[in-house]
């Protein structure tokens, strides 16, 4: 009792599996154009594979091999697109309605169900609306209540949150964490918040692979992906470890780090690995006067003491780097600074930045101490 | 705008002052000519002039075929611009092409390919005649000759509908459990409505102005084939005033149509 699909489609340059267990939900992050949607639509039924296959509860849906296909509607996979797409003809009550009657129920019983689904998402009082009479948050309320009335085997939803109000997103965000448990679904996202609130595995597609997947709290915490480095905040880079918490790394040297203290996840010697490390532990200094002037990071963990030299005595990595962007972020600055080949973004006071005088294109020093970056195998 | 008035736009429209000549000019140019026609009507027998049998039967057949060819227009006019617009057609550009032929062809051309189709001489005709079946200068000849010339008018605005509506709540409506047939009636359907309708208006009324065709194909023969438009071009040799009186007849009927689909649809589109 799962959901299993393998499929591949050079038209999208996606070749991809996916599985998801009876009762649980997992997420699908990536960037934009990774194929996240195509996935959904291979599973729906709407795009057909150049060749895999998918299951769903034992019952097969598609089988390039032996040319079996499902048609989407008698799949039991129900989507829930970026837009509501509320059926514009009908009221509130009839679009929720819409799965019961296509599924052969009365007209009374599609009701009654209909009814019910629009208490559980608190919008029993709409029902007799029409969709453009509905705020964007109402809209998508009643969209999963029309998508949970037709009983789908598997939900999909694809970015529930998306071109949401700010102030609409926590209601809606409660509304799934609730209907979502116990249910087999998969939702793409670009928050690490829903994929820690909603989720309980986590897939990272990037360019039409799989980059990485396993339990989002794990993963989130050691992102073995740029894409899930980036959702999580963290600087991240690849190398080949020259020693157990030493990195090398193409095009910006030696990283020193900390293996992690959780057995198996310290890299072998000779080994892929990655680094992770916070950009608020990551100092600024001008590169002007050798390693002259300088700014602590954001936390001021760099400390006063760093004001004039950069810190001696703990290990350090010290790494030459041009600024390429500065962000302001709320009470920081994000710095976006390229050393070697590798992005790395620090943060800043904006006190801080603007004593360092930065621009885009200042030649800068980045300092993070061996013991804020963490090194794993990859 | 869902209850809002009837937007008086004070936007600016940025139009140049000098379109609005030349647009007077055509709207004159459409709307003299039936001032032409009002100060020609013999106003004192009119009712009598299209009340004559030869109008009644004109009149009364004319009104038949119309909604016949119309119906007829609905039946395979629907099917035909779904595939167009969304079945996976190969040469999808040739077939549009060749459905909207009878759009750009005279209409006597038309008539003359129906006749030598579907005549007693014709290559389906002669096959037809076998079991005694005989279309040309029938009633149904008529109905063919319409619908041949009316069918790519339902198709083009119909496929348009469907084009601009895209696919996507068919495809929602899929993955809630609807057979294609369900999604058809209960989505596709009342999303084109609209679209449809103003189809179906154009093609009444391409229908009940149909003349060419008709005559090549169906002849003149009253209360059998000569439609209103044929006693209109008849009478205008005969008796001027008829002609002139049923010519406003087509006019006013005509008008009724457009009238009332374009007030439907005005409705239609704030309830929408």
């Amino acid at each position: 009792m799962s959901f299993r699909l393998r499929a591949a489609l050079a038209d999208r340059g996606l070749d991809a599996g996916l599985h998801v267990e009876s009762g649980e939900t997992v997420a699908v992050l990536g960037p934009n154009g990774a194929g996240k949607s195509t996935l959904f639509a291979l599973a729906a039924g709407l795009v057909r594979a150049d060749e895999g296959s998918a299951e769903l509860d034992g019952r097969v849906l598609f089988d390039t091999k032996s040319g079996a296909w499902v048609p989407p509607h008698a799949r039991g996979v129900a989507l829930l697109a970026q837009e509501p797409l509320l059926f514009p003809h009908l009221t509130v009550l009839e679009n929720v309605a819409f799965g019961p009657r296509a599924g052969g129920a009365s007209r009374a019983s599609a009701r009654a169900t209909a009814e019910r689904w629009l208490r559980e998402v608190d919008a029993a009082e709409l029902a007799d609306r029409r969709p453009t009479q509905l705020s964007g948050g109402q809209a998508r309320r009643v969209a999963v209540a029309r998508a949970l009335a037709a009983e789908p085997s598997l939900l999909l939803l694809d970015e529930p949150f998306a071109a949401l109000d700010a102030g609409a997103a926590p209601a809606l965000r409660r509304l799934l964490r609730r209907v979502l448990a116990g249910r087999t679904a998969v939702i793409i996202t670009h928050e690490a918040l829903d994929a820690h609130l909603l989720a309980e595995r986590v897939v990272v597609l990037e360019g039409g692979r799989i980059a990485e997947q396993g339990p989002t709290a794990a993963l989130l915490e050691r992102p073995r992906s740029h894409f899930a480095a980036g959702l999580s905040g963290l600087n991240f880079v690849r190398g080949r470890t020259t020693a157990p918490a030493r990195l090398a790394v193409a095009g910006l040297g030696e990283v020193f780090g900390v293996v992690p203290s959780e057995a198996g996840e310290a890299p072998a010697t000779g080994e892929d690995a990655v680094a992770v490390f916070r950009p608020a532990d990551v100092a600024v200094y001008a590169s002007s006067s050798g390693l002259g002037a300088s700014a602590p990071g954001a936390d001021g963990r760099g400390g006063q003491d760093s004001m004039e030299e950069p810190p001696h005595g703990s290990p350090r990595n010290a790494w030459r780097a041009v600024v390429a962007e500065l962000e302001p972020r709320g009470a920081q600055v994000r710095v976006h600074a390229r050393a070697g080949d590798a992005a790395i973004v620090a943060d800043l006071t904006p006190a801080a930045a603007a004593e360092l005088d930065l621009a885009p294109g200042a030649a800068v020093v980045l300092v993070a101490k061996a013991a804020a970056v963490t090194v794993y195998a990859a | 705008m869902p209850g809002s008035a009837r937007p008086r736009s004070r936007a600016y429209s940025g139009l140049p002052r000098w379109v609005y000549v030349p647009a007077a000019l055509g709207a004159l140019f459409v709307l003299v000519p039936f001032v032409g026609i009002l100060t020609r009507v013999d106003w004192l027998h009119f009712v009598a002039l299209i009340t004559s049998d030869s109008s009644l039967a004109a009149l009364g057949l004319s009104l038949e075929t119309a909604l016949a060819s119309t119906v007829a227009c609905l039946v395979l006019g629907v099917p035909m611009a779904l595939v167009l617009a969304r079945g996976p057609v190969r040469g999808r550009r040739w077939l549009r092409s060749l459905v909207l032929l009878p759009l750009v062809l005279p209409p006597v051309v038309g008539g003359l390919a129906l006749l030598y189709t579907f005549g007693r001489l014709g290559f389906v005709g002669r096959w037809l005649d076998v079991f005694g079946v005989q279309l040309a200068f029938t009633t149904t000849a008529v109905v063919m000759a319409q619908t041949f010339v009316s069918l790519p008018f339902l198709v083009v605005s119909l496929e348009g509908a469907l084009r601009t509506a895209g696919g996507r709540y068919e495809a929602v409506a899929a993955t809630l459990g609807a057979a294609p047939s369900h999604v058809f009636w209960r989505v596709t359907l009342p999303l084109v409505l609209p679209g449809l309708a103003s189809g179906l208006v154009l093609s009444f009324a391409r229908s009940l102005g149909e003349f060419g065709a008709t005559l090549t194909f169906a002849g003149s023969l009253q209360g059998v084939t000569r439609t209103l438009p044929l006693e209109v071009y008849l009478q205008r040799e005969v008796d001027p005033d008829a002609a002139v009186a049923l010519a406003l007849v087509l006019v006013v009927v005509a008008a009724l149509v457009v009238g009332l689909a374009y007030g439907r649809r005005a409705a239609g589109a704030v309830a929408a």
